[in-house]
């Protein structure tokens, strides 16, 4: 069958190439003249020459901006002009590539019923490298080995082929292995497992009298795997804490985490730890749940498919609770972006091409599933640089009391959505493991590629469904595919499956592959018999796939066939509970103990040049540039916008939002709190601050302190290790005692250990002890929502909350200690701990807030006072004087603190907003101004002055220099 | 009796909701219709007073934004849509729809050759882009913007929204309305009051019988005053509501 090769080029320069050309030279291919950037489309199919002409015009191009040239393969391929070299990049054979279904189908709607087969490829001339540095660039930036492949001159395409599988059982002897042979087993199929793991499966399978299949073991692996059952956070452990105290921690989910929920006990909080995501009481008619998931190790090798199915993910797990998707969250942690590659490990992606990857796949899923992606943070961090963090979010909203959870028997098992192929397989126990520069190599297959419309069709057909009760349970496919959501489905009552019936996308998967693919975009239902029709119906109006691939039996077995022949006969109770708990060993550091203890200081004069530095500094620069890719206005329902105030170029501590379809003024906020610099230092007092960050950035907007929930993603290394286990004890504890103090519970949470690098030099590279806290409020009236921005000259500025700034972990040290503005930086000072009368201090705004007291409101983070003051000033484009509160006015202005708000209050109000606070820490520390310039004095003497037009320009200071 | 308005969802439509609860304050009943629906004639255009393209990404926007829902519309439904235009009811296509309704020729509305006339491209800065925008309508031919004296402050969310024509300046009352900095000022191309390069600052265009318009903005997204991002300085004013205001009397005139 001929195939035709389409080349499509802009008739003028295109952005998309001069994007590229930015990108390469800031990767220091600085050499580099031109790079134009064509598409390839290639077409099998008998096709006339007309045809093709035809094709091309009313298909392939936009024919204003774009022309085309046609040619049959191999043929034709005319070499470039001298000093210019191509580079063709195609998929690897077997990566989702949506644009070529889209031309198939497109092309017989058209009538051009001779198109068999299509694939994509892309196009790039170079002119000004050598063929060398032309491969460099190719393998920096143009293409990534791990799903495509590249050559100089023409590419061949790989097309899809017919979809078959194998049929190919493996039988795993593990009765007769001693201790050596059954780690090999485990070690040789990447399943993560130990010793002891090893031994219960092979006396489970010894007492069956028979040895597992592939199928049995990989689904045994997964669901046994870390990622899976978390059994880092049940294990039984023996603490060693910094006094030589020895006690053991049995669970410290059970300890920490899910005993402060039960503590709290809130009547709101509907669901906590059971489902696919934690769902609290919106307004008694409407619920809304959270669910925050990370997607690092796929994110550190393929940055856009890694982050886009991180989100495509999330999206699933609210759609597995009966959830409309309503808003997203995204927080990213990166190497720093000017790093040189030679201090980067072997093997690693550039920190520049994973954050532009990273944020192009959270936009182009969140954007075209139509969620506006509303709050997040960007950290950067040297030690993330191998291994980034992406954390992905979603909020969903339902009416109360739809979701239902309890398959019956005789009820069918349903797939729908999109095809299974490799994508993904051994996700659960590839991120339960610490990469090596070989990782992307040998997980290639690990790495998934979303297609948002197709879980768009999803939402689509699930929430009719829910609504017409057509299925009695749901759940998603994520990690461990099939084995993971049928398995869980089934874990009361047991199941019998027919893997023959999977859809498949291409051919040779064997049934083990089919049983454990995490190909993206699937949902698994319980469907009673009599609603398939309707349900089939559905499916057809949205375009979304249909397997029915077995049945609920009631037998407590999961039962798995392919062809008829059983290829997996495990016990539920087995499957489920016949994990052995994990015995870890934690050693607590003695580096927590110290708090509070100050350090002479030579007096800085040149405060306003460290005030910029802040500003200028990346974690705290505005992240305008990311956030406006983002689609945060999709759905209606922004009321407290990512950026705000005059200019609308403001960091908002928190996303309002008043979904359409609730009735009433009420509404929900969302915010997040994370600080790596505090949890190297001391993570007990870092969880405690990260926690208050969270909750105090909801507060700040108007959120009702006593209607918070929590989320909780520990991203942590090696837990073998006992230090850093000791670490995250410490880090639990710590979330266990601030949820406490203010009474918001846990309704969700994740984890992600080992997440460590083995870089090819033989180091070992951990990322900071990483704690994200997600934070959801309710508000019964959004129209009393607060943003940050000054409003109006003569009103007054407070700071309530007590005021305790200190330097440990503060980015004022991080700026310090790039040059000598603060030879004294780097203090030996302790991480700020939170002061107890916190929680009644968010009480006394949330009434001031409530009584129409604050114009404006804004937490104090990392930069301390001035830079939430300045920032407070960037807002509203308006001056104020600041007058510091006595003390070193270096650590007043630069110093961090828990606890923390500076509230804006009109003069005549300024009585009642005092009243508030009766014996809680409150002080009047300045005026709003028309002056355009920040001035701050203490005692009266004038300190500095800048100008709000240079506050302004440091903070657009771009991510990606 | 209320005009009936079909909300068209294709595969990857999701500003559905959005407009459905713009058409529904403006006094509309809408309806929203997935096209397979339609494909299958269980429901046909002239069931409608109105007929409504919104925003998201069909198709993924896979071989250019819009594209591949225009050969739906052509291939599918080219007569009905052709007869829906010509009896004068309202058709309006927000941003994905726009997409659509230009990449099918059905906007700018008459072609001068085989080529269309006019497309929309990638944004000049090479990026998708969400920010407000504020627009000034400028076509007393368009029934969506005609006696409408007010500027619309409304957000764009859009990576394709660059407008470019064959003729612009020879487009004249079919230019419905125009990006403008804040205070009603002309944009003048410059970045960002024009927020993609747009020739003319164009952000909308109709047919020459002026009831068929394509925008790229989302007056759907500021019908309420919180979602002004200025609503907590005090702002308020600028609504989109209007120009659906605007179509659903026409409809009900009609």
């Amino acid at each position: 069958m001929p195939v035709y090769r389409f080349v499509i080029r802009f008739n003028r320069p295109d952005p998309r190439s001069a994007a590229l050309l930015a990108d390469a030279r800031a990767l220091g291919f600085r050499q580099l003249k031109l790079i134009t950037c064509q598409d390839i489309y290639f077409i099998e199919g008998q096709l006339s020459l007309e045809e093709c002409r035809q094709l091309a015009l009313e298909l392939l191009t936009d024919p204003i901006m774009q022309t085309a040239d046609w040619s049959e393969l191999p043929a034709g391929v005319v070499d470039p002009e001298s000093g210019v070299v191509t580079i063709e990049v195609a998929l690897r054979p077997g990566v989702t590539d949506p644009v070529a279904d889209e031309i198939v189908r497109a092309a017989h709607e058209l009538g051009f019923d001779g198109v068999q087969r299509a694939a994509t490829g892309l196009r790039f001339l170079i002119e000004g490298l050598a063929e060398e540095q032309a491969h460099d660039l190719a393998s920096r930036l143009l293409a990534n080995p791990t799903i495509q492949y590249w050559t100089l001159g023409a590419v061949t395409p790989s097309f899809p082929t017919k979809a078959a599988s194998s049929r190919e059982v493996e039988h795993i002897p593990v009765r007769g292995l001693n201790d050596e042979g059954l780690l090999a087993v485990s070690g040789s199929r990447r399943a993560a497992l130990d010793l002891a793991e090893m031994k219960v499966i092979q006396a489970y399978f010894q007492s069956e009298g028979r040895d597992p299949t592939d199928v049995e073991f990989e689904t045994i692996a997964q669901t046994w795997s870390e990622h899976c059952v978390h059994k880092t956070f049940k294990a039984l452990i023996t603490v060693e804490g910094s006094d030589g105290q020895k006690y053991e921690v049995n669970s410290l989910f059970n300890t920490y985490i899910r005993a402060a929920t039960e503590k709290i006990a809130a009547p709101w909080a509907l669901s906590a730890f059971v489902d696919n995501a934690g769902i609290i009481d919106l307004d008694g008619e409407n619920e809304v749940s959270f669910k925050v998931e990370t997607h690092n190790h796929p994110s550190a090798i393929e940055p856009f498919g890694g982050a886009n199915t991180g989100v495509g993910g999330v999206i699933r797990d609210v759609l597995g609770v009966s959830h409309k998707p309503v808003a997203n969250t995204d927080v990213l942690c990166f190497g720093r972006q000017n790093a040189s590659f030679d201090e980067l490990p072997a093997g690693v992606l550039h920190p520049r091409r994973i954050l532009s990857g990273v944020v192009a796949g959270v936009q182009d899923y969140g954007n075209k599933m139509g969620i506006p992606t509303v709050n997040g943070a960007i950290l950067f961090d040297a030690g993330y640089a191998a291994n980034p963090l992406v954390f992905c979010g979603t909020v969903g909203l339902s009416p109360r009391g739809l979701h239902v959870r309890t398959p019956r028997p005789g009820d069918r098992v349903v797939v729908l959505g999109g095809g299974t192929g490799r994508d993904g397989l051994r996700g659960a126990t590839f991120s339960s493991m610490t990469m090596d520069a070989r990782t992307g190599e040998v997980s290639g297959s690990s790495v998934q590629i979303g297609n948002p419309i197709v879980e768009k069709g999803l939402v689509d057909v699930i929430l009719p469904a829910r609504d017409r009760h057509l299925y009695t349970a749901i759940t998603d496919c994520g990690a461990g595919g099939l084995s993971s959501a049928v398995g869980e489905m089934a874990s009361k009552i047991g199941c019998e499956v027919e893997l023959a019936n999977v859809r498949l996308k291409y051919s040779g998967l064997a049934p083990w592959e089919i049983w454990l693919s995490e190909a993206q975009e699937r949902m698994v239902l319980a469907v009673p018999p009599e609603n398939l029709p309707a349900l089939q119906e559905l499916c057809a109006l949205h375009n979304v796939d249909l397997m029915d691939i077995g049945e609920f039996t009631g037998s407590g077995r999961l039962v798995v066939c392919y062809g008829g022949e059983v290829v997996l006969d495990l016990d539920n109770d087995f499957l489920h509970h016949g994990i052995p708990q994990r015995r870890l060993r934690a050693v607590i550091g003695g580096s927590s103990s110290v708090i509070g203890r100050s350090v002479d200081r030579a007096p800085v004069a040149d405060f306003p040049s460290v005030l910029l530095k802040l500003l200028a500094h990346p974690n705290i620069a505005s992240k305008g540039s990311v956030i406006r890719i983002y689609d945060h206005e999709v759905q209606g329902g922004t009321v407290v916008k990512p950026l705000t105030g005059v200019q609308m170029d403001a960091p908002s501590d928190a996303c309002v939002l008043r979904p359409l379809g609730v009735r009433g003024q009420a509404g929900i906020a969302i915010a997040n709190g994370i600080n790596p610099e505090y949890g190297k230092r001391d993570p007990y007092h870092m969880a405690m601050a990260v926690v208050d960050e969270a909750i105090r950035n909801l507060v700040a907007v108007g959120a009702n302190p006593a209607r918070i929930a929590l989320l909780d993603n520990f991203c942590w290394g090696d837990p073998l290790r006992p230090e850093t286990l000791g670490t995250l004890v410490e880090a639990a504890r710590g979330c266990h005692d601030a949820a406490l103090l203010f009474g918001a519970p846990f309704i969700s949470g994740k984890d992600s250990l080992n997440n460590e690098y083995l870089g090819a030099d033989g180091q070992r590279h951990a990322i900071p002890p990483t704690l994200l806290i997600s934070s959801i409020g309710v508000m019964s009236d959004v129209t009393r929502a607060t943003t940050m921005d000054l409003k109006a000259a003569g009103n007054l500025l407070y700071l309530v909350g007590a005021f305790a700034p200190t330097f440990g972990g503060s980015h004022f040290d991080l700026v310090a200690a790039v040059d000598d503005v603060a030879a004294e930086g780097s203090s030996s000072e302790a991480a700020p701990s939170l002061a107890p009368s916190t929680p009644q201090v968010y009480v006394a705004f949330h009434r001031a807030v409530t009584c129409g007291l604050v114009r404006s409101a804004h937490d104090l983070s990392e930069g301390g006072l001035a830079v939430a003051a300045a920032e407070m000033c960037i807002g509203g484009r308006l001056g104020l004087d600041l007058e510091l509160p006595p003390g070193d006015p270096l650590r007043s202005l630069f110093g961090e603190t828990t606890g923390c708000l500076l509230a804006e209050i009109h003069p005549t109000d300024a009585l009642a907003f005092e009243r508030q606070f009766a014996d809680l820490p409150i002080l009047c520390v300045g005026r709003v101004t028309d002056t355009s310039a920040l001035k701050v004095s203490v005692n009266d003497d004038l300190l500095f002055t800048v100008p709000i037009s240079d506050l302004v320009s440091a903070w657009n200071t771009p991510l990606q220099p | 009796m209320k005009p009936k308005a079909l909300v068209l969802l294709a595969h990857g439509t999701n500003r559905d909701h959005d407009v459905a609860e713009a058409l529904t304050l403006a006094g509309a009943a809408p309806e929203t219709v997935p096209l397979n629906l339609l494909r299958h004639e269980r429901r046909r255009f002239d069931d409608y007073q109105m007929l409504v393209l919104p925003g998201g990404f069909s198709y993924a926007d896979a071989l250019g934004a819009g594209k591949l829902l225009a050969i739906d519309l052509q291939s599918y439904f080219s007569d009905q849509i052709q007869a829906f235009v010509a009896s004068g009811k309202p058709v309006v296509g927000i941003c994905n729809g726009f997409q659509a309704l230009i990449k099918s020729g059905i906007l700018p509305g008459k072609q001068s050759g085989p080529q269309p006339a006019a497309t929309l491209t990638f944004n000049v800065s090479g990026r998708f882009e969400c920010r407000w925008v504020t627009l000034k309508p400028t076509s007393s031919t368009c029934i969506w913007t005609r006696g409408l004296d007010d500027l619309i402050a409304c957000p764009i969310a859009h990576g394709e929204g660059n407008f470019r024509a064959a003729e612009p300046a020879r487009l004249g009352e079919q230019v419905a309305l125009v990006y403008v900095a804040a205070d009603g000022s002309p944009a003048n191309g410059a970045y960002p009051a024009n927020p993609n390069g747009s020739v003319l600052d164009i952000a909308g265009i109709c047919n020459p019988s002026g009831n068929v318009l394509g925008l790229m903005p989302h007056p759907e997204n500021h019908i309420h005053p919180w979602q002004n991002p200025l609503w907590t300085r005090g702002a308020g004013g600028h609504s989109g509501l209007p120009l659906f205001e605007n179509g659903v009397r026409y409809a009900t005139q009609l």
